[in-house]
């Protein structure tokens, strides 16, 4: 079975769905608190100038999280 | 009669509630803490339509889980405090977001009135909301405000008024939760017959967090149930059965119907949807994020930061010390003088105080600046932009992107403040970057500390002021990120991490008001924390100094030291006219004032011809013997004077120096010695370490007089003190006396900060005893290292540099665990 694809693997300028979210505890709540569900959409804008972390768009708003986290959440490219 | 009403304002961050805030309840505003933690708790009053609002800021926050110290504050406040009603300040251009709050609010069962916020920005954004929607899908009273412009606040304040009136219902909103209702009620039915759980919070809520495995939630039941055991057993069999027939946790589930509600409900408010095109923001970001632009403008920020605060503000400051002085003189004009020999204690105290207080004052216009400056950053939306572009390097040193901020407050390059960067400390979420951010702070470069390094480097580096400045003021970074991830492997390491997932909140133009209002308020805290506790113990100071005092032999010498001068005076001047005017030692003190008022009249003349000549004139005819004494060098009552005045100086200086030696303070300077000669410290260098705790700032003015630095800010070789036992003191001796400095905790203020912040008393003396130990050993390697080695105090320090630097690098190198403490679930 490949392995799952997560948002750590999209580049910047890609969107993408969230599937699921495979982290639990403060990771996962602050993931969910800060809008990751199922079927939401985002946009990977940039890197920061050092590479980590990374900026992306959902709804309307912008968030930051480092490469390592985002690999708890798993997604289908767009 | 009047109403009272008990209203709290609750909100995601960056929703705009502050502002909200400052436009319901103007200037009467106060600020605390919670109880037990060190979160931020403002309470605000107004009055309207006869009713008396009292309005609590609850901290912003996404969610209302117990993972974070502000969500457990904000949730304990609305289930524990009662309030009457509370407002639901929403960001209207963020509409789906926000609501994942408002959905965890109105399952609390309390009245709540929706705010819709920025509306102004959401039109810009293109977004119209149709509030007639949201107050039917929510059954809550809904209004809108654009908070900047105080557009909405009549409205605000009266329906707060009027919240006690009963218009404000329970909300008839209800969340479903699907599949997960059947277990939510079984439980909520076992709850029922919990007398004591159920007068505390809700039974529904309290079922769904239990379901959700909430800490807090858990360890209430727990508490209070009468029969836990049964409804812990139901408890771990409905979230087992339910993770088995739908292949998802409970706490899963249930965040994501919330969100699936909250898309519902936002969806079916937005009459245009979201156009899609790149925000302003993005595109802003896209400069000031650029891989190559984004940090040189991070630099040119951080300079212009410091250029206006440190070098404009010193200047400001140095126009402000004169009325200081001034005002400090006049106040000692009340106090008791000191006779020829005679210091009346309450004189030396309340000089001492002074000194010590108006030294912190002077700080204010910088402070102002600073803070002002900051909160620009703040409110323009920049801060998370730096935190976002250095927690890369700050997290492979055990830091966390916000920790950004403290290290600005506290002095990153120079002149900074470890007191509000101390205090700043709570905006990391991460519990172990939290504690090392805070144990390191003080490792950076205090205005106070800045000063005293600019006196050793004037004196003993008058060719290389650029580049030593350079070295204090880069070195102490280099060595404070290398300890904090030392700090972070080892007495750290237990402590919990938390990940770095930040919003980027929109670009926003500062108001003047919230800038000026966020700048006062840390000024304030800055006044009242510092200037208190350094002025209680710059007494105690002033105590271990002045106590036991001189024994009555030496008292006796000086005494019979001093008598013998009078009489030489009193013989030289006999033949002469002051013999006459000279009966008593208040005639002789008499004369002193006349000198002292004559040199201050002479100085505010400042240098100006004609202004100094009609000084001369005005005393001459005051008092012609007198004006004699004090200005005709050729006169015999002028040279019997001098010498009387020179003697009187050296017996009083020789009887402090044995006050100092006798005292508690000096005995401690020379237990030190043994350990501390091998940094080139005698007890005296070390006395004044000590003493210089209570407020580094004393500790230029003393070391000028220990280290033989004239006014001139040149070295003018040994002092006649002989401070280092006769030796001359070395530029390598200041090189060692800087970096002990630099790593030496700034200040009392400092440490007690840290107590509050971190709620203890261990890490408080930590934070206190590693760095000194630390800088006891810097100065030890640099001063018996550097001098085995034959290095000057320059080329120790460069060494000194390399070898810090390589081991910065070294522990940035380390490789990081990967985060680990989030197993896969589900």
């Amino acid at each position: 079975m490949s392995r799952k694809i997560t948002l750590e693997d999209l580049s910047p300028g890609t969107s993408g769905k969230v599937l699921a979210l495979n982290a639990t505890g403060d990771l996962g709540q602050r993931l969910l608190d800060l809008g990751f569900y199922p079927g939401v959409e985002f946009r990977v804008i940039r890197n920061a100038p050092l590479n980590d972390p990374f900026e992306l768009e959902m709804m309307g708003y912008l968030i930051s999280l480092r490469h390592k986290e985002a690999g708890f959440v798993e997604v289908q490219p767009l | 009669m009047s109403t009272r009403v008990y209203a709290a304002l609750a909100g995601q961050p960056n929703s705009g509630k502050s502002t909200i805030f400052n436009m319901l309840t103007g200037a009467r505003q106060f600020v605390a803490n919670y109880p037990g933690v060190t979160v931020e708790k403002k309470v605000g009053y107004f009055s309207q339509d006869s009713a008396k609002v009292e309005l609590v800021d609850l901290p912003g926050t996404y969610s209302l889980t117990s993972y974070s110290m502000e969500e457990r504050v904000a949730r304990d406040f609305v289930l524990n405090d009662d309030p009457t009603v509370v407002l639901n300040v929403v960001d209207a251009s963020n509409l789906r977001r926000n609501l994942y709050l408002t959905m965890q609010l109105l399952e609390m069962d309390i009245p709540v009135v929706l705010d819709l916020n920025m509306i102004d920005v959401a039109k810009k954004k293109g977004y119209e909301i149709d509030k007639e929607v949201l107050e039917e899908e929510l059954g809550v009273k809904t209004v809108t405000s654009d908070g900047k412009r105080g557009v909405g606040r009549e409205e605000l304040r009266h329906i707060l008024a009027h919240a006690g009136d009963g218009q404000i219902g329970l909300p008839s909103f209800r969340m479903d939760y699907g599949p997960l209702e059947p277990a939510i009620g079984r439980l909520q039915n076992l709850l029922e017959l919990e007398p004591e759980l159920k007068s505390r919070c809700p039974t529904r809520w309290l079922a769904i967090k239990l379901l959700e495995d909430d800490e807090r939630a858990v360890s209430l039941a727990k508490e209070h149930a009468l029969q836990w055991s049964e409804l812990e057993n139901s408890l771990v069999g409905e979230r087992q059965a339910f993770e088995a027939d739908f292949t998802i946790r409970p706490a899963q589930h249930i965040a994501f119907r919330r969100h699936e509600t909250a898309e519902r409900v936002a969806k079916a408010a937005l009459k245009a949807k979201y156009p899609g095109r790149r925000s302003l923001t993005d595109r802003i970001d896209g400069v000031l994020c650029h891989r190559v632009a984004g940090p040189i403008i991070m630099c040119a920020v951080f300079y212009s930061l410091f250029e206006l605060a440190v070098s404009q503000g010193g200047r400001l400051a140095a126009m402000v010390t004169p009325y200081l002085s001034q005002a400090q003189f006049f106040l000692e004009g009340f106090l008791p003088a000191p006779g020829y020999m005679h210091e009346p204690l309450i004189t030396s105290l309340a000089s001492w105080f002074m000194t010590s207080v108006s030294a912190l004052l002077v700080y204010i216009p910088q402070f102002f600046i600073l803070f002002a400056l900051i909160a620009i950053l703040e409110d323009v939306g920049y801060l998370p932009r730096m935190a976002f572009m250095l927690d890369r390097i700050f997290k492979r040193f055990g830091l966390h992107g916000n920790s950004t901020l403290p290290f600005i407050l506290g002095g990153i390059y120079v002149g900074g403040c470890a007191v509000p960067g101390v205090m700043a400390c709570r905006a990391v979420p991460d519990e172990r970057a939290r504690l090392a951010t805070i144990l390191t702070v003080p490792l950076m470069n205090c205005l106070a500390k800045t000063a005293f390094y600019i006196m050793l480097v004037g004196a003993f580096f008058p060719n290389n002021q650029a580049g030593a400045m350079f070295f204090i003021s880069t070195i102490t970074l280099i060595m404070a990120l290398p300890i904090a991830r030392v700090l972070s492997l080892t007495v750290l390491k237990t402590h919990e991490t938390a990940p770095f997932i930040m919003e980027m909140p929109t670009y926003h133009l500062p108001t003047v008001r919230a800038v000026l209002t966020r700048a006062f308020e840390r000024i304030w805290v800055y006044i009242k924390k510092v200037l208190t506790i350094v002025a209680a113990v710059a007494v105690v100071i002033w105590a271990l100094l002045q106590f036991p005092g001189v024994d009555q032999a030496k008292t006796d010498h000086f005494q019979q030291q001093a008598q013998a001068a009078l009489a030489k005076f009193e013989k030289a001047i006999a033949k002469t006219p002051l013999a006459k005017r000279i009966n008593s030692e208040d005639d002789l003190m008499a004369l002193f004032a006349f000198r002292a008022d004559y040199r201050a009249a002479k100085a505010a003349a400042a240098g100006d011809r004609a202004a100094s000549k009609a000084v001369n004139t005005r005393f001459k005819a005051m008092d012609p013997v007198f004006f004699e004494a004090v200005k005709n060098r050729r006169s015999k009552s002028y040279k019997a004077f001098n010498k009387l005045r020179k003697t009187r100086a050296r017996i009083w200086r020789e009887r402090q120096g044995e006050r100092i030696n006798n005292s508690i303070l000096g005995k401690m300077g020379m237990v030190l010695e043994p350990i501390s000669q091998f940094a080139g410290f005698d007890w005296r260098v070390n006395v004044a370490m000590i003493s210089s705790f209570a407020a580094r700032e004393s500790a230029t003015a003393t070391f000028k007089v220990l280290y033989g630095i004239g006014n001139d800010g040149k070295y003018a070789g040994p002092a006649m003190g002989d401070s280092a036992g006769g030796k001359p003191i070395t530029p390598l001796n200041a090189t060692a006396l800087m970096l002990f400095m630099a790593l030496f905790p700034p200040c009392l203020a400092t440490i007690i900060i840290v107590r509050v912040a971190t709620q203890s008393y261990r890490w408080m003396l930590f934070a206190f005893a590693y760095p000194s130990i630390l800088g006891m050993l810097a100065a030890c390697l640099v001063y018996t290292g550097g001098g085995a080695l034959g290095l000057s105090g320059w080329e120790a320090m460069w060494t000194y540099y390399g070898l810090a630097l390589a081991f910065a690098v070294f522990m940035g190198w380390l490789p990081l665990k990967r985060y680990s403490s989030n197993p896969k679930g589900a």
